[in-house]
This record gives structure tokens, C-alpha cells and sequence, in this order.
């Protein structure tokens, strides 16, 4: 915007509700309400419940009634927490192409990926047992929507301290822990809201939309996206750059997806292989989301236990409880660890 | 703290460093409420350090800082909730309108529910922006969204406003603005000011400033008692013959005199007790004589031996003005 219609677009509003005049003039208040009974009933109760010292002699004649700031309560920071969850929810809703944009690359695994290994799979099978390949790729490609809408959530901090707005949280009298809760369970959120879209999808590949499973896909997903924002925060904290974000890309992002187990099964892979799926905390979020599905899919038992083979450690099966145990705990322990790092101060 | 002669911000033998680097040297200085209080200096003096430190933003290496009666280390809390913030780069959220900016703000300071509306639209049209409340502040110009931070720095009615370079990169026009809406609250508002610049015109707003330099107070008082103690005035004469008034300058009156923009110019004390004594003994007409009382320029040149312009030029790349951008990075 050039200055000169800046300046003609603020003396528009000048003239609407008259403040420059007053700021000429200046010699009394322009807040209308001057209400000083008002004024005392504020310092009187900021002198009430802060028992300082310094509090008591505080008399402010200001035109502008003084309101009360936060106070350190834990309802102080569940409002602050609210208000950064429901800014990422705002900015989700707005940026509508992103909704949109996000989609395409799980679609495109799902339906074109997923197609042409469908063919190929159900070639390397005998006759009278098929599977619809998609169905076993459908979970993973729910997990690959909630991976990447997570990051970019949290990693949406690094843009945050690039432009500035991080350092207003920062400064607020609210404890750092408020903050990075309410942007984790806001990141989580959106991720969850963006993964319903795919969820949607199901019908197209032979997943039923029964409600018991729908719902236990949202609560797993929703898990899911909670650890992966943790995740990505902690990550976010140490970005300085935006810039540096391709590099989380490469090293971290892409290689949890692709070691989750969300496009091939994770049995009878080669050990070194193996082992490195079993260090994927994302292996733990999709193999129970498979389960789920394939509760509820009618596979042949051989392909069934091909394709949705559980998650072991030394031949051991992992409760789903046990594995969605971990996703819940890995992803506090990152919260707290994110916690920290943004209560440091130089 | 509004009562008289109490003090906003108490600040002693402050230091910070980064390594080598040695940013603010130890400075000292009291503000008291209702004050403004401008810090003027070339960029990379160490301003917008001094400034960070007193948001709580960054932590000193030593001395001591009590804003509205609290330390900035040891109390961080009561010092962020008496205090509003106006920086020199923005920290509006481009995707929410300015509304949800201001409503995030109060959330965040905890401004009682039932408060909050009027609140809102009574710093809204404090600054003018009532009416574009619901547009998205990318869509703002840059005084617009200079405007916007003043207000949502008064949401929560602070002690003490921090202005750290209210008007870099604002077109002129839109500097005069944004003054006329700091003057209006310093009249209508008791709020302590604190703010930072390197515009010598600025500095003139204040009621007192202090000359920061190479990260240390070189001078602090009133504008006018500074400009007073330069002790000169500048004195410009024009006249047919400028090397011979050079000449004629020395010979009789001991004056070194130089040419600029084509005029004579001098300093001398009591520059209007002078320009009598010149009348009657200068040997050739004068066409035209004007004299200047010492501006900031003058007290800044007085003081630091070099010009505003000239201290920042000899500056290396250091991204001091940064300094919590930078302190956020160097540390990771």
C-alpha cells in the first residue's frame, strides 16, 4: 500500500470518529467514559489481591479506566491457552487454499500410488484372495495428513518469531507453559480437523463408516496430532530460520513417514530396517489405526495377516493400549521438554 | 507510582554482553511516573538492548532494573503486567484483523470479560482505527499498524509504555501522526513513556533524554537544558564577498567561520548579543544573518565528538538494533 493512500485512509477515519482533533487539542480526555469511582473500585482491588507494597499508593487520574491484568491464577493461564488454541484455529478456517492444498498430496498417494501398487499387489497373490491395497494404505495416509498438518502447525512458530507476533506472546505475563499448551493442542486440533477430511474418504477405499470405527480413527488420530505438534515445536524452538524448515522436511518429517509403516507393512523387513521402524514414534500411531480398520474390513486371514501383521518387540505383540500408552506419554514428555525450552531466557 | 517524584523505572550500572561483544557498558538512570523518557542514540548504541532487558525480554549480565517498582529478573511477572510494549519491527498477526489482535492481547493480560469490548473500542478510536476494527491487518499500512500496537500497548492500561523506535520506517507524514497520538496521551494519559530513537526531531518530544553512545549514557536531561549547554549559538550571515567576511571574521573577532549552503557560519555564545557588535564593526554590507540555537545535532556533535549520521555509518555490521532476534538464535 503506498503511503499516500495511507495516509488519506487514516485521515478517513480521522474525520469518522474525530481523534486527531482531540489529539491537537489534547487538553482534556478523549475517553468518554471518565469514570473515576471506577477507577478506585480497579486499584482498590489490584491492591486487593497483590499484597506489595508498592501496590497500595496506586492512583492513576488517567482518562483511560485502568483494568486489571492478569494475575497468575491458573485461570489466567487457561485463558491464555484458550486464546492461542483458538488463533490457530482462526487462521485454519481463513486460509482456506491451505485446507485444500494439504489435501493433495495425501490424495495423491492414496488414490494414484495406491492404485498402482494396488494392481501390482494383488498380482503377487493366488487366485480367490484379493485385498483393495488402498484399504492397507488408507490409515497410513490418514497418519502422512496428520504428520504433515502437525509440523507445519508448530513449525508455524518459527514464521511467529520471524514477523514478530512470538515475541507479544512472550512478554505476557502468562506462564511460557500456557502458551506452547495451547499452540500444541490448537496444531493438534487443526491436524485432527484436516485428517476428518480424509477420513471422509473412506467409502472410496473399502473402508466401512462404521461409527465405532470412526470414532476410535478420530481419537487415535487426534492423539496422533498431539504428539506430532509436541514434536514439532520442540523442533520449532530450535529453528531460527525459516529457511531451516526444508531441512526438518528432509530429515525429520520425511523419514518418520516413511519409516511409520505407512505405506508398506513393517513385517519381515530386513533388521536393520526393522529396527529402525521400531524407533519411529509414528510406527505407534498407525499400526493402531491399522488394527482398527482391519477389525473391521473382511480380509482373507492370510492377507489380513500379511498386510496388518501388529507391532512387536522380540516377537512380542503390543497391546494397542500399550502402543497409544506410548504416543500419549512421548508426546507429554516432548509438551515438557517444549515447555522448557521456551522458559529459557537469554 | 503516579503520585509525584515517585519513580517509574530505576535503573543501575546495567550490563549486558554477548561474548566479546560487550553491548551496554553499565548504565544508570531513574524515569519517574509520568515521564518521557527518550533514549537517543545512532543505531547499535545499545538502545534497543537497554530496552529488551527492561521488557524482560532479555536477561542482564549485571546491575540492577526496577520497572514500576519491580526487578526485571527476580519479579518478570509483575513487571510484564505494568507494562505495554510498541517495537520497532511489528508483532501484529497479519492473518487476524485488528479486533483479534487486540482481543488475543486480552486474553493473554487477563482484562476482566466484562471489560474487554469497551475497552477495546476506547483505544480503537484512541488511535483512529474504530472503524477498520474489522479488517485484516495485512490489508494496513505501516502507520496503521503502528497505530494498532500503540493502542493494544494501552489495552491493559501499563504503568509504564515502551516505544522502542515508535516511527522507523514510516514516511514522514505518518511520523507527524503517529506523534500527535503519543503527544495527545502523554496529556491525557499519567503513563510513564519510555522510548528510543535515533531522529534528533524526536528526541524533541521528550521531557528528558538521555545521549546513549557505544552502549553508554553520555548525557542526560532536558532537551532544552542540553541544547543550553552546548553554549553556543550558530550564527549564518550572508554577504557579497564570502572569503573576505571569512577573513574579516578572524581578523577582528577571533571567529572561525566556515561556508555552508553558501552562507557564513560561526558559533558564538549569545549569538543575539553578538550580532550587534558584528553590525558595527564589519567593514563590508551584510545581506542577511540568522541565528540558530544549538539543536540535538549540535548537543549530540558536542558530546560524542561526531555527528548522528556519521556514528552509525562508522558502525560495523553488528545487528545490534536486534538484539532479541538475536539472542533467540545465538543461543540455539
Amino acid at each position: 500500500m503506498d503511503d499516500q493512500s495511507v495516509y488519506s485512509a487514516s485521515k478517513d477515519t480521522v474525520g469518522a470518529s474525530d481523534p486527531l482533533p482531540a489529539a491537537v487539542a489534547a487538553t482534556g480526555p478523549i475517553a468518554e467514559p471518565r469514570t473515576q469511582p471506577t477507577n478506585q473500585e480497579v486499584s482498590e482491588r489490584i491492591a486487593h489481591q497483590d499484597s506489595s507494597p508498592q501496590h497500595s499508593h496506586h492512583h492513576l487520574s488517567a482518562p483511560l479506566a485502568p483494568v486489571r491484568v492478569a494475575g497468575g491464577r491458573l485461570r489466567d493461564d487457561v485463558r491464555a491457552a484458550t486464546i492461542v488454541w483458538r488463533r490457530e484455529l482462526i487462521r485454519f478456517f481463513r486460509n482456506r487454499l491451505r485446507i485444500f492444498t494439504s489435501l493433495a498430496q495425501p490424495i495423491l498417494f492414496l488414490f494414484v500410488l495406491g492404485t498402482g501398487l494396488s494392481s501390482m499387489v494383488s498380482a503377487s497373490f493366488a487366485k480367490g484372495h484379493s485385498i483393495d491395497f488402498r484399504t492397507f494404505m488408507f490409515p497410513g495416509v490418514v497418519g502422512m495428513t496428520v504428520l504433515f498438518t502437525a509440523i507445519f502447525s508448530a513449525v508455524s512458530i518459527v514464521w511467529d518469531r520471524e514477523f514478530g507476533f512470538l515475541r507479544e506472546m512472550l512478554v505476557a505475563p502468562v506462564r511460557r507453559g500456557a502458551l506452547v499448551a495451547g499452540k500444541c493442542l490448537g496444531g493438534a486440533t487443526v491436524a485432527t480437523l484436516q485428517a476428518f477430511i480424509m477420513l471422509a474418504l473412506a467409502g472410496l477405499v473399502h473402508v466401512p463408516y462404521s461409527p465405532v470405527l470412526m470414532l476410535t480413527l478420530v481419537g487415535e488420530t487426534a492423539l496422533t496430532a498431539f504428539l506430532l505438534t509436541a514434536v514439532g515445536i520442540v523442533m520449532a524452538a530450535r529453528i531460527s530460520q525459516v529457511e531451516s524448515f526444508q531441512v526438518v522436511m528432509q530429515f525429520v518429517v520425511l523419514p518418520m513417514f516413511f519409516l511409520s509403516g505407512a505405506l508398506f507393512p513393517l513385517q519381515g523387513l530386513p533388521t536393520w530396517l526393522a529396527s529402525l521402524t521400531k524407533i519411529d514414534p509414528v510406527s505407534y500411531a498407525v499400526d493402531p489405526m491399522r488394527r482398527a480398520v482391519f477389525e473391521h474390513v473382511s480380509a482373507p486371514a492370510v492377507l489380513a495377516h500379511r498386510f496388518a501383521a501388529p507391532m512387536t518387540w522380540n516377537g512380542w505383540v503390543l497391546p494397542v493400549g500399550l502402543e497409544l500408552g506410548l504416543v500419549a506419554a512421548l508426546g507429554l514428555v516432548m509438551l515438557a521438554f517444549a515447555v522448557v525450552q521456551f522458559s529459557r531466557q537469554d | 507510582m503516579s503520585e509525584d517524584g515517585s519513580i517509574a523505572i530505576e535503573v543501575d550500572d546495567l550490563h549486558k554482553s554477548y561474548g566479546e561483544l560487550e553491548a551496554v557498558k553499565g548504565v544508570s538512570f531513574e524515569v519517574r511516573a509520568g515521564e518521557t523518557f527518550g533514549f537517543l542514540g545512532p543505531n547499535g548504541a545499545g538502545k534497543s538492548t537497554t530496552i529488551s532487558m527492561l521488557c524482560t525480554l532479555i536477561r542482564p549480565t549485571s546491575g540492577k532494573a526496577l520497572v514500576a517498582g519491580y526487578d526485571v529478573v527476580a519479579d518478570q511477572a509483575e513487571v510484564r503486567k505494568r507494562i505495554g510494549l510498541v517495537f520497532q519491527d511489528t508483532t501484529l498477526d497479519d492473518y487476524l484483523t485488528a479486533e483479534e489482535n487486540l482481543r488475543f492481547h486480552a486474553e493473554l493480560y487477563g482484562v476482566p470479560r466484562a471489560d474487554v469490548n469497551a475497552r477495546l473500542q476506547v483505544v480503537m478510536e484512541m488511535v483512529g482505527l474504530w472503524d477498520r476494527r474489522s479488517g485484516l491487518v495485512r490489508t494496513f499500512s505501516g502507520g496503521m499498524k503502528r497505530r494498532l500496537e500503540i493502542a493494544r500497548g494501552l489495552l491493559h492500561s501499563p504503568r509504564v509504555l515502551f516505544l522502542d523506535e515508535p516511527t522507523v520506517g514510516l514516511d514522514p507524514q505518518t511520523r507527524s501522526h503517529i506523534w500527535a497520538y503519543i503527544n495527545q496521551l502523554r496529556k491525557s494519559e499519567s503513563i510513564t513513556m519510555f522510548l528510543t530513537t535515533h531522529y534528533m526531531d524526536e528526541a524533541e518530544h521528550c521531557d528528558r533524554i538521555a545521549i546513549i553512545d557505544d552502549g553508554k549514557i553520555v548525557v542526560m536531561d532536558t532537551p532544552e537544558a542540553l541544547k543550553a549547554s552546548v553554549g553556543k549559538d550558530r550564527v549564518e550571515i550572508r554577504t557579497d564577498d564570502t572569503a573576505a567576511a571569512i577573513a574579516s571574521l578572524q581578523e577582528r573577532f577571533g571567529l572561525q567561520a566556515t561556508v555552508s549552503e553558501g552562507a557564513v557560519t560561526f558559533y558564538v555564545a549569545r549569538g543575539e548579543e553578538f550580532v550587534p557588535q558584528l553590525f558595527a564593526n564589519f567593514d563590508q554590507p551584510i545581506l542577511s544573518v540568522a541565528i540558530f540555537r544549538p539543536s540535538l545535532d549540535d548537543v549530540f556533535m558536542t558530546y560524542t565528538g561526531r555527528t548522528i549520521r556519521d556514528a552509525e555509518a562508522s558502525l560495523t555490521e553488528r545487528n545490534a538494533s536486534r538484539p532479541w532476534m538475536r539472542a533467540q538464535r545465538g543461543r540455539r
